[in-house]
């Protein structure tokens, strides 16, 4: 089932198109500070975009920046909203169960097939941007300079890159099994997505808040941008391993909720 | 091959099927029926663990539903409430991909039976198109043709006829006659009066969640003991008969007669018959009868 899923993932032109207008933003900030070689401030606008009229090479890690606060999860969202509620809305859900494909399998390929896309994008995304960024980006083979001033090797910075990428791909998890779960309550692929976005957008700004700061360690994106942390010298871990247990808390929570409710469900659809 | 005992399911307030006892034996066809809201799809999707009854039980190939579902539902067809599949796949790839999500397809034959239920149902020329170019028909083509994958020994079908032309709905029962002669076992739910009477040997009828018969349609059909006579004369065959009879319309009833010594008496009499037969009920009136609130008010 599992193959089966990652098949139909990539046989879908939708998922193509997703990944495509991920990729379109960030491609269109390097054209533009490529033309215009206006870069912001130190200290401004998405992480290590004001590098990158320097050193073109630290452009994936701006692109993932770019579209980790809302493109990225919107896509996850859509992708992982859809699992069951889109097969639901298809009728396709009633002829897998009775082939029959077991519904704990079918809920575990489903969210295999929601990570692969998230792999698929994050390295979509990160490869075209290197390509971008080392065309029409600065090119200057300086030692990169750390967020805390002191200066990386490019072995460093490519294996902090590596690192990074794969830390924003396991921040997604968190909004994809909350999408999963909302995907085995409702028929309907658009609102179990909606649903997933409201959670984040609800966090997104309790964590603005200061009244809400007790709650800050349990909203899901209170620790996405701590990949930057991994670019600090000595890398701070803190922020990053707690992002990583809260996305793992996340996972277990609602695959299991998804899993309690889908087990027992009438399939009507 | 399918058994269900008390089967009961509430969704809220309402009642959906309210304690039925279905029979399905092995190589039956037993026909279905039931209006609209009937609970016909509801007792479907129970009998194939989509939809968990509230009370009772279903047997499926002699194991208990759900919990045998792993083991059962791949030697079971199914086709439940119209046929789906991916619109931008084509029929052949739908198939392949619904083949290898369960475990019991094997791979290695998997192009060769795909072929044959492509050919079975008569899509082998545009298999290869994505179903979103698909007609009503050739959707409802393919979805039998994915119940057909794995030579099933029981197929269990919703409405197959639906969205099919007179031409189409005959290939179908002709495909299904087919099946059943080697040895398949038909499960047909439908509401066509006319497509259960024409195949099936046995029937079930719901109405409004309770098993108001469920019989040989042999036995249904069985003659009821009168005679129909059709005569011109209508006037001069009422008196020979002489209380015997009842007029409906141009037709006479003739009680307790056998219809060879009955065609003799007449025409010895000078009575001209235009047509004599013994009286047979249609499924129709059966279904009628039986499903009248008077009917079933006594229950």
């Amino acid at each position: 089932m599992i193959l089966v899923e990652l098949r139909k993932l990539l046989s879908r032109p939708r998922t193509w198109v997703t990944i495509g207008l991920l990729d379109a933003l960030p491609t269109l900030v390097a054209v533009l500070l490529a033309v215009t070689d206006l870069a912001p401030r130190p200290g401004t606008g998405p992480a290590f975009l004001s590098a990158v009229l320097s050193d073109g090479t630290l452009f994936p890690l701006a692109a993932l920046g770019i579209v980790l606060p809302l493109f990225l999860p919107i896509a996850v969202a859509i992708q992982a909203g859809e699992s069951i509620a889109g097969e639901a809305q298809g009728g396709t859900l009633r002829y897998l169960l009775v082939r029959p494909v077991g519904r704990t399998r079918l809920l575990v390929a489903k969210l295999v097939g929601v990570i692969a896309f998230v792999v698929l994008a994050v390295l979509v995304v990160a490869g075209t941007a290197y390509i971008t960024g080392s065309l029409l980006l600065g090119d200057q083979p300086l030692a990169t300079t750390s967020v805390s001033g002191s200066a990386l090797s490019s072995a460093e910075v490519a294996q902090r890159s590596a690192l990074a990428i794969g830390y924003v791909m396991l921040s997604m998890l968190g909004v994809a099994a909350v999408a999963l779960f909302l995907s085995t309550v409702t028929d309907t692929p658009l609102s179990a997505a909606l649903g997933a976005l409201a959670l984040l957008i609800a966090s997104t700004l309790l964590l603005t808040l200061d009244a809400a700061d007790a709650l800050a360690p349990y909203l899901p994106t209170r620790y996405w941008l701590a990949f930057v942390d991994l670019f600090r010298d000595p890398i701070f871990w803190r922020d990053v391993i707690r992002g990583v247990l809260q996305q793992g808390a996340y996972v277990l929570v609602f695959l299991g909720a998804a899993w309690a409710n889908f087990a027992t469900k009438d399939i009507t659809s | 091959m399918i058994t269900t005992s008390g089967l009961t399911k509430r969704f809220g307030p309402i009642v959906a099927v309210d304690g039925i006892d279905l029979r399905v034996d092995e190589g039956d066809i037993y026909g279905f029926l039931g209006a609209n809201g009937s609970g016909k799809t509801t007792t479907v999707r129970m009998i194939l663990g989509l939809v968990l009854a509230t009370s009772g039980a279903v047997e499926l190939l002699g194991q208990a539903m759900p919990k045998a579902a792993s083991r059962v539902l791949p030697q079971v067809g199914a086709l439940v409430e119209g046929p789906a599949a991916y619109g931008h796949l084509s029929g052949r790839v739908n198939l392949a991909l619904l083949d290898a999500a369960g475990a019991s397809g094997d791979r290695r034959t998997r192009r060769r039976r795909i072929g044959e239920v492509l050919e079975q149902v008569g899509l082998a020329d545009v298999g290869r198109r994505p179903v979103r170019a698909y007609s009503l028909g050739m959707r409802q083509r393919l979805g039998l043709a994915a119940a057909l994958l794995r030579t099933p020994r029981l197929l269990v079908l919703d409405e197959p006829t639906n969205g099919l032309d007179p031409q189409g709905i005959r290939e179908i029962r002709e495909l299904l006659l087919e099946l059943h002669r080697r040895g398949s076992t038909i499960f047909l739910s439908s509401h066509l009066l006319a497509e259960v009477e024409q195949m099936c040997t046995r029937v079930g009828v719901l109405d409004r969640g309770r098993l108001a018969l469920q019989q040989e349609l042999a036995v249904l059909r069985a003659p009821t003991g009168r005679t129909v006579v059709r005569t011109p004369d209508v006037d001069a065959a009422q008196a020979i008969l002489d209380g015997r009879s009842e007029r409906v319309g141009d037709r006479l009833l003739v009680r307790g007669a056998d219809p060879a010594a009955l065609n003799a008496e007449l025409v010895r009499a000078g009575v001209r018959v235009a047509e004599l037969g013994p009286e047979r009920r249609s499924l129709e009136d059966v279904v009628l009868a039986a499903t009248e609130p008077a009917g079933t008010g006594g229950r």
